[in-house]
């Protein structure tokens, strides 16, 4: 039977004004208290604010993204929602069962089996005893573990530790899921795996919390993000714009809060998209060496621009920059006039030799003094087949020639 | 939106919004967090397990060395006390005697310490999601109960065939004495286990008190020598009341009274079933009082381990 939507898709987590102060101790024995007793005790404490009125609502079936600098209380944020720490001022109020995925394995004990410890750990998620053993076989496959379930976990590698693990959380059907920068776990077959265990949830309309530093994680998963600055929230809106603040504030440029029709409105000219096409236009994920692709822009005019320009970069997930260029760089010049209203850039690159793994593409509009309005990190990706003949980010034919003595 | 998310919405949608942290004050929040652990009793249930798997994990002897821990203190007693200091000389059976002190002695002594360590254990729990955390001084219980369990059967073999069997109501004693070490033990560990987030100090102060109230109970020695002292240094007698008032002191004559047979009605103080009534139930207020105190401290626990 197919139920009728709800007329609104209710919140799953209201955040009302939330603040929490830490008290910071420097005296930590017994002794050293002791010591500074009564009055003079208050200099050793300090206090410290982590959050400071954070107050927003997170709709069911989103994927939300927090964002910061280290410090900037996301973490904590995280943990007031989990129900681990208790906020000093302000409540959250939550509906529907959630599971963490925080610290992975935290609750493993290395003496005990696999199984043991997958019992012991979904009961922690808040399963119980009937529920593990119907998803334990299906727990067990999803880790790729095998055999060793009744090895003790501290023979188990670190990946075979945080496979276990995850295996565990995914499967205590949470309505809620709180991610704390554990999603690159295992190797690359076990990571595509993870992803695509993410998007079931997000098809199934359960809720995502991430908490993440990795703009390419939070496009590639969120729909939304809040940025948080010092314990305050300096913005919240698409993830798109907010992995753009939140880069900001990690360079500085940014010191107040902003919103999100302002961040929109800012510029005269902004990139609107990126994608990575094939040589007759159709947008692609897997690119393979020798192929012609093509990198559109699409640039959003405010003003009319007489000169303007683009270029884009191409990145390993590590940051390292593998190809980069723009109209200047090819043609000397600017792109033509362009009226208000999008614009659309097409670079091709012909026979692409690269490695096998993911990249990602970066796009920077620029005005006409060549200073840059707008950048897009991120914005899109793909992926080479990896190969067994050959490593690194450069594809190129190879051979062995025959031995010849000297 | 697929189906199955139209199902989550719609089932969500008819939850009510709960507080994350609701509040946990006052009677009510007692009763809250007793509900809460009930919620929580397989996860208890397997932490109990976890913690008596674990401990002779990989030793050959394993379980055996919750035997031979008491078995060689009951040996020295026995020995130095007993014989050669002449304490046996005033009781009789006096193996059975210091081994029944012991085994209910152990059972305060490994709930208190397991207890108070428990929080810092279990940092990695604590830190990763919520359960009622008061489980994890419960679930060191639980394992003290284990060994408990293992030397009561000693115990009983022991009292069969070294001393008089323990086969008269008296046996019934034993209810109360580990219903008072069950109180004041969870108690104790769950005030000191949340203290000692904080401090860990208290960990080794446990420690030091728990020889100290091993010392002041009739284990080694019989309740009637300390009457002895009171009367031959002209001590005033509250002195006496004050030593028998102490819990574990009564939990030990109540353990005599139920496995040492050779027990007269003179090694015991008068009233002993009323005075451990009375002990139970200020035990209970002790152990509300340390919950509140308990629920106060654990907010910042995640921050501070």
């Amino acid at each position: 039977m197919v139920e009728a939507p709800p007329t609104d898709i209710p919140d799953v987590i209201v955040i009302d004004n939330v603040s929490k102060t830490f008290a910071l101790r420097k005296d930590n024995s017994l002794k050293e208290r002791l010591v500074t007793f009564g009055r003079r005790g208050r200099q050793f404490k300090e206090e410290f604010q982590s959050l400071v009125d954070v107050t927003f609502s997170i709709p069911a079936g989103s994927s939300i993204a927090l964002m910061g600098p280290n410090g900037s209380g996301k973490s904590t944020l995280l943990k007031v929602i989990g129900g681990i720490i208790e906020p000093s001022q302000g409540e959250v109020q939550r509906r529907g069962r959630l599971a963490a995925l925080l610290e992975l394995g935290a609750g493993f004990h290395p003496d005990l089996s696999g199984r043991d410890n997958v019992y012991l750990n979904a009961a922690i998620l808040g399963l119980t005893r009937e529920e593990t053993e119907e998803r334990f076989d299906s727990i067990v496959a999803f880790s790729e573990i095998g055999d060793f379930i009744d090895t003790q976990v501290k023979f188990y590698s670190s990946g075979m530790y945080v496979r276990l693990a995850f295996a565990v959380a995914v499967h205590t059907d949470p309505d809620i899921l709180l991610v704390d920068e554990v999603l690159a776990v295992g190797d690359e077959a076990f990571q595509r795996k993870c992803m695509d265990k993410i998007r079931e949830f997000q098809r199934e309309g359960r809720t995502i919390v991430l908490v993440s530093h990795s703009a390419a994680q939070v496009m590639d998963i969120c729909d939304s993000g809040v940025v948080l600055r010092h314990g305050e929230v300096a913005f919240i809106g698409s993830a798109a714009e907010a992995t753009k603040v939140h880069r900001e504030i990690m360079e500085g440029k940014r010191l107040t809060r902003v919103d999100a029709e302002e961040v929109a409105a800012r510029s005269e000219m902004s990139i609107g998209a990126l994608r990575v096409l094939n040589s007759v236009g159709e947008e692609v994920q897997d690119v393979n060496p020798g192929d012609d692709i093509q990198i559109e822009i699409t640039v959003r005019h405010e003003v009319p621009h007489r000169h303007w320009g683009t270029t884009f970069s191409i990145d390993t997930p590590s940051g390292q920059q593998v190809f980069g260029t723009g109209v200047r760089r090819l043609t000397g010049d600017l792109h033509g006039p362009a009226g208000v209203g999008e614009t659309v850039i097409r670079y091709r690159l012909n026979d692409v030799a690269f490695g096998g793994g993911q990249y990602f593409v970066n796009a920077l509009a620029a005005d006409a003094n060549g200073v840059s309005v707008d950048t897009l990190w991120q914005g899109a990706r793909f992926y080479v087949p990896m190969s067994e003949q050959r490593t690194g980010t450069v594809h190129t034919e190879a051979e062995v020639l025959e031995a010849t003595p000297r | 939106m697929n189906e199955s998310a139209v199902v989550r919405f719609n089932r969500l949608a008819e939850q009510p919004l709960g507080s994350v942290t609701p509040t946990r004050a006052g009677f009510r929040g007692f009763v809250r967090t007793a509900q809460d652990i009930w919620r929580h009793r397989q996860l208890l249930g397997l932490l109990v397990r976890r913690d008596v798997k674990a401990r002779y994990k990989d030793s050959v002897l394993g379980m055996l060395w919750t035997l031979i821990n008491p078995l060689v203190q009951l040996g020295v007693y026995y020995l130095v006390m007993g014989q050669i200091l002449g304490a046996a000389r005033g009781i009789t059976d006096f193996a059975v005697y210091i081994f029944a002190g012991l085994t209910i002695y152990g059972l305060f002594a490994e709930t208190l310490s397991g207890a108070t360590g428990s929080i810092v254990a279990n940092a990695g729990l604590v830190k990763k999601v919520y359960v009622p955390r008061e489980i994890f001084p419960l679930a060191a219980a639980g394992s003290a109960v284990f060994t408990f369990g293992v030397q009561l059967l000693v115990l009983l073999v022991a009292s069969f065939t070294l001393g008089k069997p323990p086969l008269s109501v008296e046996i019934l004693y034993f209810f109360p004495s580990v219903a008072l070490i069950a109180v004041y033990g969870l108690a104790f560990g769950i005030l000191l286990s949340a203290m000692n987030v904080y401090l860990r100090d208290v960990q080794y102060l446990t420690q030091v008190l728990l020889m100290l109230a091993m010392w002041a109970s009739p284990i080694v020695y019989a309740w009637t020598m300390v009457g002895d002292v009171v009367n031959r240094f002209h001590l005033p007698t509250w002195l006496l009341e004050v030593y028998t008032a102490s819990p574990l002191t009564l939990a030990v004559l109540g353990f005599h009274r139920a496995f040492w047979g050779a027990g007269q009605p003179a090694d015991f103080p008068p009233d002993l079933l009323m005075r451990m009534g009375v002990a139970i139930l200020i035990g209970f207020v002790l152990l509300y009082v340390c919950q509140r105190a308990f629920a106060r401290l654990q907010g910042n626990f995640a921050q501070e381990l």
